[in-house]
């Protein structure tokens, strides 16, 4: 589980997220909802610790070890992984090289195949990372480099927007795979925290909790169809009040 | 040794030009080497070649002790020729010195790719003829494993002084991989190499050069191509070792219509190696293409990369990129592209950076489980695969395995 005390985070110098509380336990997956440029992804660039994103005050606890101070890729190793809205472009460096290089010690030719195939990403193996790809081909490689870590804890940064409807339905079943919904709710060990706009990731995973983030504060959780309802009829303003008017609680 | 003999007129133009200096690089005092060595016994069966030398050579992609993938061999040592064999009677490997008694024309191809008076390396070459290669390939005749040369420094303080000729015929195909390599590790010494490539009409020519040096050894080739109609060169460098200076600047000339040359180099300068490596096209006939290639990596050496492509005819295209990074220390790396066009319709382009390597990669890789270490090892590695269009799988493979082989030391 997944546990974030009173989380103040700065990006150069500027408080991007303030005195954020957050619990995910075991086997649940969140969305989080917010308007542009209110810290959603700066949330998530904390959580998995890079470090322009400085915690200044509060701690993030993943199974009850304290990693507020871990290095980024100790907590890959820990179980943490992260899709990107806009992952940088490695020149030289293959899309199956990273497949490889997420896979660790598992790393296998027929294992890198059987992943692309099943992200339908075969003739994107041997192209460039990230180079040229389309917003579709984006998600779909990030999500492939997640199903090779198998992180048991799941950030993914607006996982569809910018995919079509055809393909919305195999991200929908990918990031099932990641987040083990097809196992019974008592075996469930993975979790998430999705950022999403439009909500139709909802409509493949099983998302019992929703949060709001606004101005870099977060709202307590709630039914998050409710809460998308409601930001599609009264817009942000309304969360805004209730976001801000009450700050935080646990 | 047989003596080479060249035209009175060739010896004056080089004496004219003994002094004068490069258009880059250090100036290189040529007195403070000798010029003569111990001769070296020939050798009928390369594998009886000194292991110690032998083990250089492969370092170098020259193999010896099993020569069943390659169509030829030649081995000069200091400025002996000890070993040369073909395969194919369709190949021709030997000597300069044998070549040019064999072959009444082959005056006619001597100094016509290179100046003599380019430079006092050229002309000291001339000056001090020590033999070379000639390697040429019959009519039509395509190989499918590649020629071996290997020209080899056993000698400390000595200045290796080589004139290589290598002519594809019409229709022919011909792969090359030469290895230039030392035994020694710390003396100084001087690789002076001329080479001189005559691409015909439709005939293919892959020239994989790896050197492998010491950080004394001075480095100056002189490189000069020639394609015809539908000819195609590709030329592959390789140097990750250490070296005192080098500097080259080989030009090929696309003469005939659709004419190709492509020109891949990976350089690595460690500290204290002083690299000046470009490459330059002529684009002198409708339809020529070229890409030019360069990837430079200092771990505290300097490196001027450098690349040039000149359009003086219809329906040319050009693409030169030129992508340096700085992986530690003070090194520098100084990107010179340069693009020179004479007519409207034309296509040149360049592209060029240089950096470290952004933090934002490796935190990428970083996110995906790897170490800093690991990270910048993977992003190093894919920077210096260089995809080769048109490389037998064979020399594909061998190259990356010599690339690989060195990259070890970089991170
Ligand atoms: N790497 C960064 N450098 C500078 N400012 C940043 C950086 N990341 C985020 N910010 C700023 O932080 C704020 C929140 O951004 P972000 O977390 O990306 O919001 P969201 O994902 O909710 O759209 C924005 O004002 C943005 O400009
Ligand atoms: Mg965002």
């Amino acid at each position: 589980m997944l546990e974030i005390r009173q989380l103040t985070v700065t990006v150069e110098g500027r408080k991007i997220i303030q005195d954020i509380n957050l619990n995910i336990g075991t086997g649940e997956a969140h969305v989080l909802f917010g308007p542009n440029g209110s810290g959603k992804t700066t949330l998530l660039m904390a959580i998995m610790g890079f470090p322009k994103y400085r915690v200044t005050q509060g701690n993030i606890i993943f199974n009850g070890r304290d990693i507020t101070s871990l290095p980024l890729d100790e907590r890959a190793r820990l179980g943490i992984g992260m899709s990107f809205q806009r992952p940088p472009v490695v020149r030289g460096v293959k899309t199956s090289d990273m497949i490889g290089a997420s896979l660790g010690d598992r790393e296998d030719k027929l294992t890198i195949d059987r992943l692309a195939e099943r992200a339908n990403m075969t003739e994107l193996l041997d192209r460039e990372i990230n180079y040229g790809f389309s917003g579709g081909e984006i998600k779909r490689s990030e999500l492939m480099q997640l199903l090779a870590q198998k992180p048991e804890f799941t950030l993914l940064d607006e996982p569809e927007s910018g995919v079509d409807l055809v393909n919305i339905a195999l991200i929908g079943e990918l990031i099932n795979e990641l987040l083990d919904k097809s196992c019974p709710i008592v075996n469930r060990k993975c979790m998430g925290l999705i950022i999403t706009h439009t909500g139709h990731i909802m409509d493949y995973v099983n998302a019992r909790t929703g949060h709001v983030m606004i101005d870099g504060r977060i709202s307590c959780g709630g039914d998050p169809r409710e809460i998308l309802a409601t930001i599609k009829k009264q817009g942000y303003e309304e969360c805004a009040k209730c976001v801000l008017g009450r700050t935080t609680s646990a | 040794m047989r003596e080479i003999k060249s035209s009175q007129t060739y010896r004056d133009k080089a004496r004219a030009a003994s002094a004068k200096p490069a258009a880059h690089g250090d100036d290189i005092d040529l007195g403070i080497y000798v010029s003569s060595a111990e001769e070296q016994p020939y050798q009928t069966d390369p594998s009886q070649l000194p292991a110690k030398a032998k083990e250089q050579m492969l370092g170098a992609g020259v193999i010896l002790d099993d020569t069943s993938q390659r169509s030829g061999t030649f081995i000069q040592m200091d400025n002996t020729p000890v070993h040369s064999s073909s395969r194919q009677d369709d190949i021709e490997v030997m000597a300069m010195s044998q070549a040019l008694e064999k072959h009444d024309w082959l005056s006619d191809y001597w100094w016509q790719a290179v100046a003599v008076d380019s430079d006092k390396y050229t002309a000291h070459v001339e000056l001090n003829q020590s033999n070379g290669y000639f390697i040429r390939a019959l009519p039509g005749y395509k190989t499918i494993y590649p020629v071996q040369a290997c020209l080899y420094l056993a000698k400390a303080q000595l200045a290796q002084n080589v004139h290589n000729i290598i002519i594809a015929e019409e229709g022919s195909e011909l792969h090359i991989v030469t290895g230039c390599t030392t035994a020694f590790k710390k003396e100084p010494g001087l690789h002076l190499g001329v080479s001189e490539f005559y691409i015909k009409r439709g005939a293919k020519v892959t020239f994989t050069m790896i050197h492998s040096w010491n950080p004394e050894i001075a480095v100056r080739p002189r490189t000069g191509v020639i394609i015809e109609q539908d000819g195609l060169f590709l030329s592959n460098y390789v140097i990750m070792k250490p070296v005192h200076s080098l500097q080259m600047y080989p030009a090929a000339r696309c003469a005939g219509e659709n004419a190709t040359v492509r020109f891949n180099s990976i350089l690595v300068a460690t500290p204290g190696s002083m690299m000046d490596v470009g490459s330059r096209v002529l684009l002198d006939a409708r339809g020529a293409r070229t890409e030019i290639i360069s990837r430079a990596i200092t771990t505290g050496g300097n490196i001027f990369a450098r690349g040039y492509i000149e359009g003086n005819a219809p329906d040319v295209k050009g693409h030169l990129e030129c992508r340096g990074l700085i992986l530690q220390g003070e090194g520098m790396i100084h990107a010179i592209p340069e693009l020179k066009g004479t007519l409207a319709n034309i296509d040149l382009s360049h592209e060029a950076a240089v950096g470290k390597i952004a933090e934002e990669e490796i935190e990428y890789l970083m996110a995906r489980g790897l170490t800093r270490t690991e990270a910048t090892a993977t992003i190093v590695r894919g920077f210096l695969k260089v995809d080769i269009e048109g490389l037998p799988p064979l020399l594909s493979a061998e190259l990356q395995r010599a690339v690989e082989a060195s990259e070890e030391d970089l991170t």
